[in-house]
């Protein structure tokens, strides 16, 4: 399989200073909670050194009296002379309290990041939407839908690991680290040195394992979405595969990638089975220098047992530290490459916005005029060409031509998906370049050809999220669209879901269903393009009424595909090849002999059909 | 627990020499590692005698030596143990797919796809956790718990007591809160593909959602489901950022008992420093057991709830095999079809009735009827993608159960109403028919499509990738490359399956003169909605309701008036449609 099937797998550097500080200033809000963690993390990384130190002064103090020359006054001063009581004051007025505040400022220090983390992915997500909201449709059509959608997730969630688990846990890391050290050498700074002797291996063990496993974890990833892609194709593809007898040679193919996925996986066994036994045998190494330097130094008197007991603890506590430190690698590393992407997605400009100054729209009448209108996509030759159009109030402009002839693109650039290449579009004779948006389309109501349906209920894909329209409101608009009987046939009425894009319901419902939505929303304007796909004649004959009461009294730019549609409308405009031929009515446009005359032997004419025969 | 494992078996017994010597290695590691605490325990007593420097190295060279054991008997028990649960888990998912790829169509029309990659992915990781780590981690944690807690007992019983009483939290925690993180995480999933959904739907609908001025209510909507996936994480987080700094506390507690108990024993003289320090090493030992004790009864449990998943997978059985093949089956075929007094119902709904049809090889016929009326069906029965009635279907006078399936579908190109491509370069897709294919072989077959020139034109040719995330073709264009893929297998059989619906007149009226080319005296099967399509059939037949209404060649069914005289007169008007644009 190819490799350029995985491009988004490939990771970057783990540290980018630009993307961290654009990544920090998410925190920003939360800076407060940020450094209340950031306290919490540093005590308890001073409390790490505490326990072994607390040994030490209990062996030194009364079970090993030799070393007690070498305790500090005020602790000597501080502590009974009886052991008994001694230890006892050791381990609840020392102890107890250090392993309380060190649960208390853990579980505080992670609760908070993690809460920030969540704070912050929730932001992020919203940014993303909200930008996904305003990007212009050419950006849609530039960008798989998937892709958009794993921005605002599996990118975002990423990052969650690094601000919940990352950032602050890295100093922890480090002040548990740089305590030990330095309550080690205030101690006993010969034996201290002769300890961390072993810590150069342990970082370089890391450093290797860290390398070995990075790899292997990539091959892993990557055998894992070949693995999950291979699956999910050849599940769906199943009866093709059976059909051509691929079962073996799929098979050969499957194992091999299963293969790949297993032998990554060995490789990363390997590391990990190299890397616990190395740094388990590097403490032990650290502890027997301890036992050798440490109980030869102690014929000296030079290091007291409970140091070198002391030692022998701090020594195993050495590793988490530097493990954990390195595992942070692969969590920025990945947190990079997200975020990367995540901006970049941000960084791309809005072209299609609100004018600086936006003029008022006056009261919409519905006058719409395309006047010398050129549109082009992106380096592609002209789709309409020197478009001159004019919709009065209250009449329905019919747009017919053949497929391709650029009808849509006129629907596309009336509510500004696109901007015009050449020439303008006026409503109200003001250019809608320099209307709001929202002034411009909640002017429009709008069928598409394929209606689309969102999850939901029967209701909330009538009303959408447009909180002015009542319930009654979408009643008498599922009403007019004679939809209302099948809705009241269900067994939840207008409460009833709706489904992955509406798969319960017919083509011819889910039609009615787009018209209702449009109606409910009592556009000025109604633009409508008409679907191609076949239905029923008892649905077709619905369909026919609901586009009469649809278009009633209602200025309409219709796409049309309906005989009936067009003899009703007040004009036609015939496109062909991006450019208007001919205008007129359907029957002077007859007369005329020209395409239209043309298109409706091929087109329209065969409607009449089934209409004569009902008839007869 | 052992006879719900059964299944897994056969799985397990193929590594049985392995897993003995992974104990073994086991084995070995926890021994040699509980003996470290002692040596240490004598270096600490030998450092109060002030023993010789000499005997201090002893004492230094024995832990380093028992380390180095250790540490080498380590490693192999992770590589045997864990890699076993690799190999199991390649051989298992190499069985799922081959037993997937012998299911009929029926079984993938009753299973969600969704359904099948969770149980291939998650279940599957599951089953390995239990066979891998949920083996060696029972394995370790019984060791050297029975054998750190005997040492212990021997050192000094009554302080080993005291030390273990918050222990059995330990354990109890992380089961329990193990148990609870899987929930919320569980719910956490849903929630997340809940978002993933909305915001799948929220992008795909974005003119809707733009013509309608919907993107504020959208927003809106996106932060309710967004905040509600904050205060379901919500939950998660506080278990888990209690979880470990409670059981740290836990160990803390432990060891602050040790310090005061062991401390007081050291005093009365019934230990010596040395056993203090060695019961404090051993009690850092026991921590990973504690934990893993309740890690492994999670891992236990949710992998053996997963096999069970999984399973249901292998208990399906292929319901179209050879099995009715005899000992000698034909091994070629010529491409007589016959359907004989053929009536077939899927589920209960009568699909097709009656159903009488001879097709001697070579001759070509063509279907056409309205959608619904049992077209589809009727193909899909010739290569057994679902199974007729026996007898219903004969190829050469054969009933087609008694045709090995391999050699059935080998004589056999269909295409499809629906094109699947799989993503993969052009060639490879037009390979897929034939995979031994030459370079010519590929280039005639997409030839006989019309579909070469396009390819030519593409800046990487053969090599261009299709699919989501290579080229996106058009759906004529796809069309066309099945069409190769199935000429290219050189088949007695071509069965067309409405495969021209995408492709505009002109080319198919390329492509069937060159199909006609290629298929001379092979059998030819066509599904079409068009005349043009179909006018030169030998025979065309009317299905309407799994019915043959009309049958008869082209001009026969013209003058009859009926169904296919209505069909060309629309095609007549389509035509001069065409010719206009």
């Amino acid at each position: 399989m190819p490799e350029a099937f995985h491009e988004e797998e490939i990771l970057g550097k783990a540290y980018d200073s630009r993307l961290m500080r654009r990544l920090l200033h998410y925190l920003r809000p939360y800076r407060g909670v940020v450094a209340l963690a950031f306290i919490a993390i540093f005590f308890y990384g001073i409390l790490q050194a505490v326990p072994p130190y607390l040994l030490k002064l209990e062996v030194d103090r009364y079970l090993d009296p030799a070393g007690r020359r070498q305790m500090p006054h005020f602790l000597l001063r501080l502590l009974s002379p009886n052991p008994f009581t001694g230890i006892l004051e050791i381990a609840l007025l020392l102890l107890l309290p250090c392993v309380l505040l060190a649960f208390a400022l853990e579980f505080g220090q992670s609760f908070a990041m993690q809460l920030v983390g969540q704070k912050v992915m929730y932001d992020l997500r919203n940014q993303i939407f909200a930008h996904l909201q305003r990007l212009q449709i050419s950006y849609y059509d530039r960008n798989p839908v998937g892709r958009m959608v794993t921005r605002v997730t599996t990118d975002v969630d990423v990052l969650n690991d690094m601000f919940s688990s990352g950032v602050v846990a890295i100093f922890g890391d480090f002040f548990t680290l740089l305590s030990i050290l330095v309550v080690m050498l205030k101690v006993n700074w010969k034996l201290a040195l002769l300890t961390f002797s072993v810590l150069p291996f342990i970082v370089l063990t890391t450093m290797a394992f860290r390398k070995a496993v990075r790899e292997s974890y990539r091959r892993i990833r990557i055998a894992i979405a070949r693995i999950n892609a291979y699956l999910q194709e050849h599940i769906t593809g199943m009866a093709t595969l059976q059909l051509f007898n691929r079962e073996e040679r799929s098979y050969e193919e499957f194992e091999e990638i299963n293969r790949a996925h297993m032998k990554a996986y060995k490789d990363s066994i390997l590391a990990y089975g190299l890397f616990y036994p190395t740094v388990e045998f590097l403490g032990i190494l650290a502890v027997a220098i301890i036992i050798y330097r440490g109980g030869v130094m102690s014929l000296r008197g030079a290091v007291t047992l409970g140091t070198a007991m002391a030692f022998i603890q701090y020594s195993q506590r050495f590793f988490r530290p530097i493990q954990d430190l390195s595992d942070k690698y692969n969590i920025l590393q990945a947190a990079m490459a997200s975020s990367e992407r995540i901006f970049k997605l941000l960084d791309t400009p809005v072209t299609i916005t609100d004018p600086e100054k936006p003029r008022e729209l006056p009261e919409v009448q519905g006058r719409v005029e395309f006047r010398h209108v050129n549109f082009a996509y992106q380096d592609h030759h002209l789709v309409t060409e020197n478009v001159s159009l004019v919709i009065e109030p209250g009449e329905t402009v019919a747009v017919v031509g053949h497929t391709g002839a650029g009808k849509t693109t006129l629907t596309n650039l009336l509510l500004r998906f696109y901007d015009v290449t050449d020439g303008r579009i006026l409503l109200e004779g003001i250019d809608i370049r320099q209307l709001r948006l929202r002034d411009l389309r909640s002017n429009f109501g709008m069928v598409l050809q394929d209606p689309f349906l969102f999850s939901g209920t029967i209701a909330s894909n009538i009303r959408m999220g447009t909180p002015w329209i009542t319930d009654e409101q979408v009643r008498r608009a599922a009403q007019q669209v004679n939809i209302l009987d099948f809705i009241e046939s269900l067994p939840e009425g207008f409460d009833e879901p709706v489904k992955e894009r509406g798969v319960t319901l017919s083509t011819g419902q889910k039609q009615l269903l787009s018209f209702a939505r449009a109606l409910a929303h009592d556009p000025r304007i109604l633009i409508l393009d008409e679907a191609t796909s076949s239905v029923d004649p008892e649905t077709e004959a619905l369909i026919r009424e609901a586009l009469r009461s649809l278009l009633r009294d209602r200025t309409s730019l219709v796409i049309a595909h309906r005989l009936s549609t067009i003899q009703n409308a007040n004009k036609i405009v015939v496109m062909h090849k991006g450019r208007v031929r001919e205008v007129g009515t359907h029957r002077e446009l007859i007369e005329k002999r020209g395409i239209y005359y043309k298109l409706y032997q091929l087109q329209y004419k065969d409607q009449e059909l089934p209409a004569v025969r009902s008839e007869t | 627990m052992f006879q719900r494992l059964s299944p897994l078996k056969p799985y397990l017994a193929r590594y049985k020499g392995r897993y003995v010597a992974g104990f073994i290695a086991l084995l070995i590691t926890q021994i040699v590692g509980i003996t470290i605490p002692l040596i240490i325990k004598a270096g600490i007593d030998g450092m109060r005698r002030h023993v010789s420097g000499s005997e201090l190295l002893f004492f230094a060279g024995l832990i380093l030596g028992a380390a180095l054991i250790k540490a080498i008997f380590q490693f192999w028990m992770r590589w045997i143990l864990i890699g076993i649960s690799r190999d199991i888990e390649y051989d298992l998912r190499n069985d799922l797919f081959a037993h997937l790829m012998r299911l009929s169509q029926r079984y993938y029309n009753e299973t969600r796809t969704g359904e099948l990659m969770s149980k291939l992915t998650n279940d599957l990781s599951a089953v390995r956790n239990l066979v891998g780590p949920g083996i060696m981690y029972s394995a370790t944690t019984l060791v050297t718990g029975v054998a750190c807690l005997t040492l212990m007992f021997h050192l000094d019983w009554e302080l080993t007591l005291i030390a273990l009483i918050p222990m059995p939290l330990v354990s109890i925690a992380v089961k329990y809160f193990g148990q609870q993180i899987h929930e919320r995480f569980e719910k956490i999933q849903a929630m997340y593909s809940d978002i993933t959904e909305r915001v799948r739907e929220n992008l795909s609908g974005v003119r809707v959602v733009r013509a309608f001025c919907q993107e504020e209510a959208e927003m809106a909507l996106f932060d309710r489901m967004n905040r509600e996936y904050v205060e379901k994480n919500k939950r998660l987080i506080w278990i888990t950022s209690f979880l470990w700094p409670a059981l740290s506390m836990l160990f803390g507690l432990s060891f602050l008992l040790v310090l005061i108990f062991g401390g007081w024993h050291v005093l009365s003289g019934r230990i010596t420093l040395g056993t203090f320090m060695a019961l404090n090493v051993y009690l850092m030992y026991l921590i990973w057991p504690m934990i893993a004790l309740g890690y492994v009864t999670n891992l236990v449990q949710r992998g053996l709830a997963s096999q069970g998943r999984l399973w249901t997978i292998f208990a399906a059985q292929p319901d179209i095999d050879d099995r009715e093949v005899p000992a000698h089956p034909v091994t070629e075929l010529r491409g007589e079809i016959e359907f004989r007094n053929l009536t077939f119902s899927y589920n209960g709904v009568p699909v097709l009735r009656n159903i009488n049809l001879h097709i001697p090889a070579g001759r070509s016929v063509a279907i056409v009827g309205a959608t619904g009326s049992g077209k589809t069906t009727l193909v899909n029965l010739i290569p057994r993608l679902y199974d007729a009635p026996a007898g219903a279907v004969l190829i050469d006078g054969t009933p087609i159960r008694q045709i090995p399936l391999q050699v059935l579908r080998r004589n056999i190109g269909f295409v499809p109403q629906e094109t699947f491509l799989f993503s993969d370069t052009i060639r490879e897709n037009i390979k897929f028919g034939l995979s031994e294919a030459s370079q010519s072989e590929v280039e005639q077959a997409a030839e006989v499509s019309n579909l070469l020139p396009e390819i030519v034109g593409f800046p990487k040719g053969f090599e261009t990738l299709v699919g989501e995330r290579g080229l996106t073709l058009s759906g004529g264009q796809k069309q066309r490359a099945a069409i190769s893929r199935a000429v290219i297998r050189n088949p007695r059989i071509l069965i067309l399956d409405d495969a021209l619906s995408s492709v505009d007149t002109g080319t198919e009226e390329k492509i069937l003169s060159q199909l006609t080319r290629i298929m001379q005296g092979r059998t030819t099967l066509m599904i079409s909605h068009r005349v043009s399509t179909v006018q030169n059939a030998d025979e065309i037949i009317v299905l309407h309701e799994g019915e043959i209404v009309e049958r008869g060649t082209h001009e026969e069914l013209l003058a009859m008036g009926g169904f296919y005289t209505e069909l060309y007169n629309r095609q007549l008007i389509e035509e001069e449609l065409e010719k206009e644009a």
